[in-house]
C-alpha cells in the first residue's frame, strides 16, 4: 500500500502525458499512411522510435552520474516550465480565448499538404512520407521520453513511469488500429489540463527537494500541490473569461468618449 | 546546420511558449533559493511559498495573455469595420 501510494502519481502523470503525445503522433502517422501509403509511414515511425531508443541508451545512463540535488533542481525546473506551458494553454482554451486542439483539422491539413507534395515514383521510396512520420514520432516521442525520465528518475520511479507511458502507447495504438481515424473524441484539453497540473506539481516539488526545502507531509505534499494548481487554474479560467467581458464593456465606453 | 538549428528550436519550444512566463518562473526560483532560507519563517513554509509564487506568476500571465488576445481581436474587428 505504501509503495503504491508513492508510485501511482508517477504512473498517472506518465500515462496521461504520454497519451496526449501518442494521440498527436498517431494523427500524423494516420494522415501519412492514408495519403502516401502505409509502407513509408510505418518505416518513418519505426525509424523514429529506433532513433529515440538510441538516444535513451546513449544519454540515459549519464543521469546516474549527476549529483541528486542538481538532478532534482534541473529536472524540476524543466518539468515546471513544461507543465506551466501546457497549463497556461489549457486555461486559455478552457476560457474560450484559444481554439481547442482539433485532431480532425490537423489530420485534414496534413492530408492536404501531403497530397500537394509531388508523389514519389512507383519504384522509389516516398521520402516525404518517411520524413514526415519520422519527425512527428521523434518530436512527440522526445516529450514522452522527457516526461518518463523527469517523472521517474529523481524518485526511483523510472519503472512505474515507463509502465505508464508504455500503457498509454499501447492503448492509443490499439484504439488507432481499431478506429483507423484520428482520436478526435479524446478530451484533449481536459487531459492537458490534468497533465499540466501534475507536471507543474512534480516540478515545484522537485525544485523544493533540490533546494533542500521542507514539504509538509513530505511526498504527500504532491497532492497538496496538485490541489493548489487546480485551484489556481480554475481562478485563471475565471480571470481570463472576466477579461473578455471587460474588453467588451470598454468598447461602447470608448465610442461615447470619442463623440464628446 | 539549418536542420540542427530547426531541431534545437523545436526542443526549446517544448519548454517555452511564452518567454515572459519562463523568465519570470526562473527568476522566482532563483529569488526563492537565495532569500527563503534567510527569512524567519518555519522551514515547512518554504515549499508552499515557492508554490504560491509560481501560482501567482501563472495567474498574472494568464490575465495578461487574455487581455492581449482580446485587444487583438477587437483591433482586427475595428480594422474590418473601417
Amino acid at each position: 500500500m505504501g509503495t503504491w501510494s508513492h508510485m501511482w502519481p508517477s504512473v498517472l502523470a506518465s500515462f496521461l502525458a504520454s497519451s496526449v503525445e501518442f494521440v498527436e503522433a498517431l494523427t500524423i502517422v494516420l494522415a501519412v499512411g492514408t495519403v502516401r501509403g502505409w509502407r513509408p509511414a510505418l518505416l518513418g515511425t519505426w525509424a523514429g522510435a529506433g532513433f529515440l531508443f538510441m538516444l535513451v541508451l546513449a544519454f540515459g545512463p549519464a543521469l546516474q552520474h549527476i549529483p541528486l540535488p542538481v538532478l532534482q533542481l534541473v529536472v524540476g525546473v524543466l518539468l515546471l516550465l513544461f507543465g506551466t506551458r501546457w497549463l497556461r494553454k489549457a486555461i486559455l482554451r478552457a476560457a474560450g480565448l484559444v481554439s481547442l486542439h482539433d485532431e480532425d483539422a490537423i489530420y485534414a491539413r496534413e492530408k492536404a499538404m501531403l497530397q500537394n507534395e509531388g508523389k514519389a515514383r512507383a519504384a522509389s521510396l516516398d521520402w516525404v512520407a518517411v520524413t514526415t512520420t519520422f519527425k512527428a514520432v521523434v518530436l512527440e516521442g522526445l516529450e514522452v521520453v522527457f516526461i518518463v525520465i523527469a517523472v521517474g528518475s529523481v524518485g526511483n520511479m523510472l519503472l512505474p513511469a515507463t509502465v505508464g507511458a508504455a500503457a498509454a502507447g499501447l492503448a492509443v495504438i490499439l484504439l488507432g488500429l481499431g478506429l483507423r481515424k484520428p482520436l478526435s473524441r479524446v478530451p484533449e484539453n481536459t487531459l492537458k489540463f490534468a497533465v499540466g497540473i501534475l507536471l507543474a506539481s512534480f516540478g515545484v516539488f522537485w525544485i523544493g527537494e533540490g533546494l533542500r526545502f521542507s514539504w509538509p507531509g513530505q511526498d504527500l505534499a504532491l497532492f497538496g500541490l496538485a490541489a493548489g494548481f487546480l485551484a489556481a487554474a480554475m481562478v485563471g479560467v475565471l480571470l481570463a473569461k472576466r477579461s473578455n467581458h471587460l474588453e467588451s464593456a470598454e468598447k461602447p465606453m470608448e465610442s461615447v468618449g470619442g463623440r464628446q | 546546420m539549418k536542420t540542427a538549428w530547426s531541431a534545437a528550436k523545436e526542443i526549446f519550444g517544448l519548454f517555452v511558449e511564452d518567454g515572459s512566463l519562463a523568465v519570470a518562473i526562473l527568476a522566482w526560483v532563483v529569488v526563492a533559493a537565495l532569500m527563503l532560507p534567510h527569512l524567519s519563517m518555519s522551514l515547512e513554509w518554504h515549499g508552499p511559498v515557492l508554490f504560491l509564487g509560481v501560482a501567482a506568476l501563472l495567474l498574472e500571465n494568464v490575465w495578461r495573455s487574455a487581455l492581449k488576445h482580446r485587444r487583438a481581436v477587437l483591433q482586427s474587428r475595428a480594422d474590418v469595420d473601417s
